[in-house]
């Protein structure tokens, strides 16, 4: 027998793992009703997969009126391979269109960071289209204390 | 609140080609979001600035647009790749359609 115990139990952890990947591209994300409009529009066909983005902010925001997220995307940046946009999204806000982030090569980096209104405890998403048309998506839970929205 | 809208605007004075810098831009401005509700009840109308971008001799490097859920006095900050000396030029466009400009000058050795 070629094939010694350690040997398989690494085999089969791999595999397992990558069936239980690729059966679910991003199905442990629940996108509201109006959120999920917008991410239709924004990957134009394209099915979004989950990685290359990393995602920060708060656990918990005090105040759901300036809460500090920052966004980068891994990419060479170069002429033949950057990232064009990147969409960030409040699922559960009024209107969960946060901002739009267009870059060029001349950016260097795909990474902003910037101060967002949370309405409520919810998922931040950020998805990102690459210059070939490749579309990936995260998102991160945020509690929120006090909602940023008025009313 | 003062209604004197004032960017500003940090680049690094100095860098070298080819090297990636970060540029962080805040601007005064209140972002009413045309959520909230005024004593009586009706709506306060919406008014934010809708558009931000930068540029470097006249190429576009960052573009955002940014909807009501950003905070008020929105900050961004983002990186750009410098191979030359140059002027950094910044602009903000209101809902109103007034435009708020910036701009910074680097060196770049």
């Amino acid at each position: 027998m070629s094939i010694n115990r350690r040997q398989f139990i690494t085999a089969g952890t791999v595999s397992t793992a990558a069936v239980a990947l690729g059966s679910f591209p991003y199905a442990a994300l629940a996108f509201s009703e109006k959120s999920q409009t917008l991410i239709d529009a924004f990957a134009a066909g394209a099915v979004p997969a989950e990685g290359k983005i990393t995602l920060t902010a708060p656990e918990i925001a005090e105040n759901g009126n300036t809460v500090p997220v920052e966004v980068s995307v891994e990419s060479p940046m170069s002429e033949q391979d950057y990232v064009t946009e990147i969409m960030l999204l409040g699922n559960d806000n009024p209107a969960p269109s946060l901002a739009t982030f267009k870059y060029s090569p001349a950016s260097g980096l795909a990474r902003t960071s910037t101060r967002i209104r949370l309405a409520k405890t919810q998922d931040v998403i950020a998805l990102a289209k690459m210059s070939d048309g490749r579309v990936f998506v995260t998102s991160k839970s945020v509690k929120v204390t006090i909602g940023g929205c008025g009313g | 609140m003062a209604n004197k809208i004032k960017p500003r605007v940090k680049v690094p004075k100095t860098a070298t080609a080819g090297e990636i810098i970060t540029i962080k831009t805040l601007i005064s401005h209140k972002m009413e979001s045309g959520q909230r509700k005024a004593k009586d009840g009706s709506l306060i109308p919406r008014k934010i600035l809708n558009h931000f971008k930068a540029e470097f001799a006249g190429t576009i490097i960052f573009e955002a647009e940014i909807a009501p859920g950003i905070s008020a006095n929105p900050f961004f900050s983002f990186n750009a790749r410098v191979q030359e000396s140059g002027e950094f030029h910044f602009t903000w466009t209101d809902d109103d359609g007034s435009i708020y400009e910036a701009k910074k000058s680097i060196t770049v050795s």
